[in-house]
C-alpha cells in the first residue's frame, strides 16, 4: 500500500492536520503546501500520484491552480480531487469544466475522503 | 460727373418696361403651371424683402453716418421676428390663410366679430401712418433723381444741400400711382394671389441687393488700396457700441419687429400672398439672410463718405455720390435703380394693400349700408370695386406726396420711417391678442387701437411737421395753452427722453392698458366668442364648425344674387357648382351660408362680406349653447393635455424613482447573496475540522491520551470560532439595521481607551509584545457608546499583537486631540498591510488581514461600523516602523470644564 503519494493543497491548519491524519491512516505518504503558486510548483516538480485541492488559498486560486496542471499535457491524467467550503452548485459546474476528477464539499466525511482517494490514486 | 435727365428717365423707362413684362409674363405662368417657381419659397422670401425700402437703401448708410450702429436695429428687429417669433408667424400666416384674410383690418377686424368700425378704424390708422413712408419714397427718389442729373461740381461743394424739388416729386408720384394702379389693381379676387406683381417685387429685390452690394464691394476693393484703409479712417463715434441697448436702441428694436409683422404691406406679402407653411419655414432663415446682405456694406460706405466727400453732404445720398464724385456712372446708375427699384416695389405693395384696406372697410360698408352698390348688373359692381381701388390708389399717394410737401422734408430719411413704424406698432396688441387671448373683446381692441392712435398722432405724427400743419409750433414748444404737462413731447411731465422713446412709451402703455382693461370689463358679441374660438385654436379648430354655431336661413336665388354682385356670373356659377347645389332648391343650408360667406370674404372682407350676407338672410341665430360646447371643449382639451402631460410627468419620474430603488435593491440583494456565500464558507471551515477530528475520534479508540487531547482541543477551538462568527454577524446585523442596544452618552474618550489598553496587556504579555502609550488628549468628551467604543480600541490593539511577527514586537497606543477631532492611532511594527488592501481590509471576511482561528473575520468591518456612528472616520497607513498604523478619528463633542 505504501508508496502512493498524495499532495494536500490547503491553507486551515485544523483540516490539513485531520485530512493529513486520515490519509497517512490509510497508508497514502502525504506532502502539504498551503499556497496556489507553491502547490503549482510542487505538482510539476514532485509528480504526486494524487492532489487534493481545496479552492480558497492564497495567491494563487485551487481552480486557476487546476487549470494550470490540465494545460500541461503530461499532467492530463493526474487525478485532482477539490475540495470546497463553497458549496454552491456553480462552483461544481466550474471545478468539472475545468477537469477536476472529483468534487467534494466541505464539511466532508473522512470515509468519503479516503474512497475517493483511493479509486483514483489507486492504492 | 452727372448723368443727362434724358439718360436716367429712359434708362428709368426701360426698367419700368421689364418689369412689366416680368408681371405679366408671370401672371401667365401662374395660370399655366400653378406650383412652377413663381410660388417657390424664394420668391416668397424675396417679396418680403419689400421691408427694405430706399429708407434701407439710401438711408441705413446716412443713419449709419450720423448715429452709428443705430442703423442695425432695422434689421435686427425683424431678424428676432424671423427666427426667434416663428409660432407666432406661423399661427399668424395660418389664420390669414384659413380665414382668406384679405388684409391686416381684415384679420383684426373678423377676430373681434367681423365688425366693420373696427376694420374701418384700422384702415385710417394705416393710411395715415403710411403717408409719411410713402413720402419717404418720393423724398429718396426726388433726393435721388436730382443728384444723379446734377452738375458734379455742385456735388462736392461743400455746402450742397438738395432742396425739395416738389415738381419732380408730385411727377414722381403720379408716375408711381399709374405704375401701382396697372400692376396691382387688375383683378379684385385677393385670394388669386398677385403672382404677377410678387414676380417683379423679386426681380426689384435682387436688384437692389445686387446693386447695394456692388456698390459696398466698389468702395472696399475698388476706393481703398487696401481694404483695411476704409476702417482707419472710420470716427470714433461710428462703432461706438456705447449707445447700443440704451433705451432708445430697444425701441427701436421692437419698432422694426413690430412693423414687419404690422406694415399693411409687409402683411400683404407675408400673410395675404402666403401659400404654405413650407415657404414661412424658408423665410424664416433665407429673409434674415438677405437683411444682414443688405446691411453688410453699410458701415464702410457710411465711412468712406464721411472721409471722401467734403463736409456738409447729405449722408444719406452716400450711396450715390459716392460713385459720381469718382466719375464711377455705371456703379451709380446700378445704384440709383437699386434705390428707384426699392422705392417702386414698396409703392407698388403699400397701394394694393391699402387700396384692398379702404375698398372693403371704408367703400364696402358705406356702399352696403347705403346701397350704393350698382345692382344693374354684376360686371358693374367689379368695375364699381376696380375704380375705388384705382382711386384709393390715387387717393394714397395724393396723402404721400401731401406729407411730403408738408413736413419741409428736411428730415433724414430714417427719421421719417420710423413716424410710420411707430404707428403701425398699434396694431400689435390687438393682433398679437386676438391669436392668443380667448377674453380680448371688440372694445378692448377699439379702445386701445384708439387711444393708442391719437397718442401717436399727437407726440409724434403732428410734431413732425414743425408747426405748419394743425399743431402750431408754440403747442409743440409749450403744449396747448401753456399747460406744461401736456406738451406733445414730454406727457405728464415726461421729459428727457427721445421723442420716438417717448411717443412709443405712452401709446403702447395706453393701448395695452386699454385693451386689457376694457377686454375684461366688456362681454363679447356671440359671433365675436365663437371668431375668437377659431382664432385662438386655429390649429385645432376647422372653419367648418360655423354651421354648429350659426344657424341661419337663405333663399338659394338672394344668395346667388348677392355672390354674383360680387364674384361675376361664371364665378358664382362654379361656386354653386362646386357646392353641389340642386336647381330646384329654394332654401339654401347652412353650409352653402358659409361657403359663399367665405368665398365673398377673400374679395371684400369679412366684415363687408358678413354684411352683404346679412342682407339675404331671413333669419339668423347663433347657438351660445353649441358656443359654449365648442368654446368649453377646447378647454376641456386644453386642460385634459395639461393634466396628461403632468401626469406623464409624474409616472415617469415614479418610474425613475423606481428604477433606482430597483437598482439599489438589486446592489443590495447581490451583497446579500456574496454575504450568505461567505458566511456559509466560513462556517463550513470550522465545520469540517469539527465533524472530521470528532469522526477520527469515534473510529480510533485506541489513540493516545495526548493525541486525543489535542483534537479535542481542536474541536473546541473551532466550536469556539463558530460562536464568535454568529455573534459577529448578529452585531454587524444589528449595527446596520440600527436594532442594537445603542444608548448614546457623552464620556471621556481617553478613559476608555486607557481601559481598553488595560484588558489587552495580558494578551500582549502573552504573546511577547509589548504596549507602549504615548499623548493623551485631555479635557474632552465625545458623543456615543463608550462600551462600543472600547470594543473598537481593543479589537484594532488584539490585531496588532496578533499579526505582530516582528522578533521584538511592538505596540504603539497614541491619542491627542485637534481641529475638534480626536485621534487615536494605534502603530505596529508587524508586516503592514499593501496598499492595495487597505480599503478591503474593512469588508466583511476581508481575507489576508484575519487569521481565522482567532477572529470572526468581522472585527474590523464592526469597528468601522460603531466609528461611523459616532460620526468619525477609521482608516489604515503605513507605521514609521513600517507596520500597519490605524488611525480613528471621532468629532469632539465638547470639552470639558477645567
Amino acid at each position: 500500500m505504501a508508496g502512493k503519494r498524495i499532495l494536500l493543497v490547503e491553507d486551515e491548519p485544523n483540516i490539513v492536520e485531520s485530512l493529513r491524519f486520515i490519509l497517512e491512516q490509510a497508508g497514502f505518504e502525504v506532502d502539504v503546501i498551503s499556497d496556489g503558486n507553491a502547490a503549482l510548483a510542487s505538482v510539476i516538480a514532485d509528480r504526486p500520484d494524487a492532489v487534493v485541492l481545496d479552492i480558497m488559498l492564497p495567491g494563487m486560486n485551487g481552480f486557476d491552480v487546476l487549470r494550470a496542471v490540465r494545460g500541461d499535457t503530461k499532467l492530463a491524467s493526474l487525478p485532482v480531487i477539490v475540495l470546497t467550503a463553497k458549496g454552491q452548485p456553480n462552483d461544481r459546474k466550474m471545478a468539472e469544466t475545468i477537469g477536476a476528477t472529483a468534487f467534494i464539499t466541505k464539511p466532508f466525511s473522512n470515509a468519503e475522503v479516503i474512497e475517493c482517494v483511493r479509486s483514483h490514486a489507486g492504492s | 460727373m452727372s448723368l443727362p435727365v434724358n439718360l436716367v428717365v429712359l434708362v428709368c423707362l426701360v426698367y419700368v418696361a421689364i418689369l412689366f413684362g416680368v408681371a405679366f409674363a408671370g401672371d401667365w405662368r401662374a395660370r399655366k403651371n400653378p406650383g412652377g417657381w413663381l410660388s417657390s419659397p424664394l420668391v416668397y422670401t424675396l417679396s418680403i424683402s419689400i421691408y427694405c425700402t430706399s429708407w434701407t437703401f439710401f438711408g441705413a448708410v446716412g443713419s449709419a453716418a450720423r448715429g452709428g450702429l443705430e442703423f442695425a436695429t432695422i434689421y435686427l428687429g425683424p431678424t428676432i421676428v424671423f427666427v426667434g417669433w416663428w409660432v407666432f408667424l406661423r399661427k399668424l400666416v395660418t389664420v390669414g390663410r384659413v380665414h382668406n384674410t384679405t388684409s391686416i383690418a381684415d384679420l383684426i377686424s373678423a377676430r373681434f366679430g367681423k365688425d366693420p368700425t373696427l376694420g374701418a378704424l384700422i384702415t385710417v390708422m394705416a393710411l395715415v401712418a403710411t403717408a409719411p413712408y410713402i413720402a419717404l419714397q418720393l423724398k429718396a427718389l426726388t433726393d435721388s433723381f436730382e443728384v444723379i442729373t446734377l452738375s458734379a461740381g455742385t456735388v462736392s461743394t461743400a455746402n450742397f444741400e438738395i432742396r425739395p424739388n416738389y415738381v419732380s416729386g408730385f411727377w414722381l408720384a403720379a408716375g408711381l400711382c399709374v405704375f401701382s394702379i396697372m400692376f396691382g389693381v387688375r383683378n379684385i379676387d385677393i385670394n388669386e394671389r398677385h403672382h404677377g406683381v410678387i414676380a417683379a417685387i423679386a426681380v426689384e429685390a435682387v436688384v437692389k441687393l445686387a446693386a447695394l452690394l456692388t456698390v459696398g464691394i466698389w468702395v472696399v476693393f475698388g476706393l481703398a488700396e487696401i481694404p483695411s484703409q476704409v476702417f482707419d479712417h472710420a470716427p470714433v463715434s461710428l462703432t461706438n457700441p456705447q449707445d447700443a441697448f440704451g433705451l432708445r436702441w430697444v425701441t427701436l428694436v421692437f419698432l422694426a419687429g413690430a412693423a414687419v409683422i404690422c406694415l399693411p404691406r409687409q402683411f400683404q406679402v407675408t400673410v395675404v400672398e402666403n401659400s404654405g407653411e413650407r415657404h414661412l419655414r424658408t423665410a424664416s432663415w433665407l429673409f434674415p439672410l438677405y437683411l444682414f446682405l443688405i446691411s453688410l456694406f453699410v458701415i464702410p460706405i457710411a465711412v468712406a463718405g464721411l472721409d471722401l466727400l467734403p463736409v456738409g453732404s447729405n449722408p444719406d445720398l452716400f450711396v450715390l455720390t459716392l460713385p459720381l464724385a469718382r466719375d464711377h456712372n455705371t456703379v451709380a446708375m446700378f445704384a440709383f435703380l437699386g434705390g428707384f427699384s426699392s422705392a417702386t416695389s414698396m409703392v407698388i405693395v403699400s397701394s394694393i394693400a391699402l387700396s384692398t384696406m379702404i375698398s372693403n372697410h371704408i367703400v364696402m360698408p358705406l356702399a352696403l349700408r347705403f346701397s350704393l352698390v350698382p345692382v344693374a348688373s354684376p360686371q358693374t359692381v367689379r368695375s364699381f370695386i376696380l375704380g375705388v381701388r384705382r382711386i384709393s390708389i390715387l387717393f394714397i399717394l395724393a396723402l404721400g406726396f401731401l406729407y411730403f410737401r408738408l413736413s419741409g422734408s428736411s428730415d433724414a430719411l430714417a427719421t421719417i420711417g420710423l413716424i410710420s413704424f411707430c404707428g403701425v406698432a398699434q396694431f400689435l396688441p390687438s393682433l398679437v391678442s386676438g391669436l392668443y387671448w380667448r377674453r380680448a373683446t371688440h372694445g378692448g381692441a377699439i379702445a386701445g387701437l384708439a387711444a393708442g392712435f391719437l397718442i401717436w398722432g399727437y407726440s409724434l405724427f403732428l410734431p413732425s411737421f414743425e408747426g405748419s400743419f394743425i399743431l402750431p409750433a408754440h403747442i409743440i414748444e409749450h403744449g396747448p395753452f401753456g399747460i406744461e404737462w401736456l406738451k406733445p413731447q414730454a406727457l405728464l411731465g415726461l421729459t428727457g427722453y427721445d421723442p420716438l422713446v417717448h411717443a412709443m412709451f405712452w401709446s403702447m402703455l395706453a393701448n395695452i392698458s386699454l385693451l386689457v382693461g376694457v377686454s375684461m370689463f366688456s362681454v363679447p358679441t356671440p359671433l365675436a366668442r365663437f371668431q375668437a374660438t377659431l382664432f385662438v385654436d386655429v390649429f385645432r379648430r376647422r372653419i367648418e364648425d360655423e354651421q354648429r354655431v350659426i344657424r341661419r336661413s337663405a333663399r338659394v336665388g338672394d344668395l346667388k344674387r348677392a355672390a354674383e354682385r360680387i364674384l361675376g356670373n361664371e364665378e358664382a356659377m362654379r361656386l354653386f357648382q362646386s357646392a353641389n347645389v340642386r336647381p330646384n332648391t329654394l332654401t339654401a343650408s347652412d353650409a352653402l351660408i358659409s361657403l359663399v360667406e367665405q368665398r365673398l370674404a377673400a374679395n371684400i372682407g369679412a366684415a363687408s362680406a358678413r354684411s352683404l350676407i346679412s342682407s339675404v338672410v331671413t333669419s339668423e341665430t347663433i347657438s351660445v349653447e353649441e358656443l359654449r360646447q365648442l368654446a368649453g371643449e377646447a378647454e376641456r382639451i386644453r386642460a385634459y393635455s395639461a393634466e396628461l402631460e403632468r401626469k406623464t410627468r409624474q409616472i415617469e419620474r415614479g418610474a425613475q424613482e423606481l428604477a433606482r430603488a430597483n437598482d439599489r435593491l438589486r446592489e443590495i440583494d447581490a451583497q446579500k447573496d456574496e454575504f450568505l456565500s461567505q458566511v456559509s464558507h466560513e462556517v463550513r471551515t470550522p465545520m469540517t475540522s469539527i465533524r472530521s477530528f470528532s469522526d477520527i475520534l469515534l473510529k480510533n479508540p485506541d489513540l493516545d491520551g495526548t493525541q486525543k487531547a489535542r483534537f479535542l482541543r481542536i474541536i473546541q477551538d473551532e466550536s469556539l470560532r463558530l460562536t464568535r462568527l454568529l455573534d459577529g454577524i448578529l452585531d454587524l446585523n444589528q449595527m446596520e439595521n440600527g436594532t442594537d442596544d445603542w444608548v448614546a452618552t457623552s464620556f471621556d474618550p481617553e478613559a476608555t481607551l486607557d481601559q481598553a489598553v488595560e484588558s489587552c496587556e495580558a494578551f500582549a504579555q502573552g504573546s511577547g509584545v509589548k504596549i507602549k502609550r504615548s499623548g493623551n488628549a485631555k479635557k474632552i468628551e465625545v458623543r456615543g457608546n463608550s462600551d462600543k467604543l472600547a470594543q473598537v480600541f481593543i479589537n484594532l490593539i488584539a490585531n496588532s499583537i496578533k499579526f505582530n511577527d516582528n522578533p521584538n514586537p511592538v505596540v504603539t497606543i497614541s491619542s491627542l486631540s485637534r481641529n475638534g477631532a480626536y485621534e487615536v492611532r494605534v502603530a505596529d511594527n508587524g508586516p503592514g498591510i499593501p496598499e492595495s488592501d487597505r480599503e478591503r481590509v474593512f469588508d466583511k471576511f476581508a481575507r489576508g488581514s484575519i487569521d481565522r482561528t482567532v477572529g470572526s473575520g468581522l472585527g474590523l468591518a464592526i469597528s468601522r461600523q460603531i466609528v461611523t456612528k459616532f460620526e468619525g472616520t477609521m482608516l489604515v497607513t503605513t507605521s514609521k516602523a513600517g507596520g500597519a498604523e490605524f488611525i480613528v478619528r471621532l468629532p469632539v463633542h465638547r470639552r470639558k470644564a477645567a
